[in-house]
């Protein structure tokens, strides 16, 4: 059902449908910029993750992964490209740079840029129903 | 780029300390590997071992060269650096065990999980390495 009409939804749970969520509403949970893939709204994620470390972020096998991060560099970008993830969240005011954005372009990835700390980002999409991989 | 009708080869320079560059050659790679429509699922596995060993020479090594030969049987990706080689390669490769600087870890790398996970991704993997000379990985896909 959807969330009556201008207010805000108070959980987040509104905003997931069998277990996935549109960017839009990534964005609207998390007060987010949406700062590249303004063309791909309707995306979904089924799953997310968490990490700074890229390493980890390669030994992922799901699709449809949401990443959390704090690590704002071309590896984000990079490793993105490689884990076949298309969206990234930069949490905590962290700004991709001109050349991540370009990158990120290039390869048709969503960014979205969130002042919340990677464990608030975190807390709001666990509570609106988000599954984590592990 | 050259190719007869059996495989096409591909090489790529890579530089010691350059960061902003580690992984480009490996999304030439996968570009390519999409050109060619391999299956998503190998092209995954193929790119993400490609970048961690990417990762690994730009991270350890002065240069390298990834020569990459495409087959109608296989994928096969070689990379050779010149640096300061693997000493003891039993060790390099459990996970944990790693010499990266804080500027590798800064990149979101170098907590040992490079060439376990390259291991896990390929279908074969031979490394072989000197001391102050340089260190060699051939890592090879198959497609059945």
């Amino acid at each position: 059902m959807l969330a009556s009409a201008g207010r805000a939804p108070e959980t987040g749970r509104d905003l997931i449908r069998k277990n996935r969520m549109k960017v839009a509403d990534i964005v609207k949970l998390l007060d987010g910029k949406l700062i590249c893939g303004m063309d791909r709204l309707d995306y979904t994620i089924e799953v997310a993750f968490a990490s700074d470390l890229m390493s980890d972020v390669l030994t992922l096998k799901n699709d449809h992964v949401l990443l959390i991060t704090g690590l704002n560099n071309m590896q984000t970008i990079r490793t993105a490209e490689m884990s076949d993830i298309h969206c990234v969240i930069l949490a905590r005011n962290k700004k991709a740079s001109v050349e991540m954005l370009e990158l990120a372009r290039d390869n048709e990835l969503i960014i979205i840029e969130c002042r919340y700390s990677v464990f608030k980002t975190c807390g709001l999409l666990f509570e609106a129903g988000v599954k984590p991989i592990f | 780029m050259s190719h007869d009708s059996h495989t096409m080869h591909f090489e790529y320079n890579v530089e010691g300390g350059n960061f902003t560059r580690a992984g480009y050659a490996s999304s030439e790679i996968k570009k390519i590997l999409k050109q060619l429509n391999v299956d998503m699922g190998i092209i995954k596995r193929t790119v993400v071992a490609c970048y961690e060993a990417e990762v690994n020479v730009v991270a350890h090594a002065f240069s390298g060269t990834i020569y990459v030969d495409v087959s109608t049987e296989s994928i096969t990706i070689r990379l050779v650096d010149e640096g300061p080689g693997i000493p003891d390669i039993d060790l390099a490769m459990q996970e944990g065990y790693s010499t990266a600087s804080s500027k590798v870890r800064e990149m979101g790398f170098g907590a040992g999980m490079g060439l376990p996970n390259i291991k896990k991704n390929a279908d074969k993997l031979e490394i072989s390495s000197e001391v102050n000379k340089g260190t060699t990985l051939e890592i090879t896909m198959f497609f059945n």
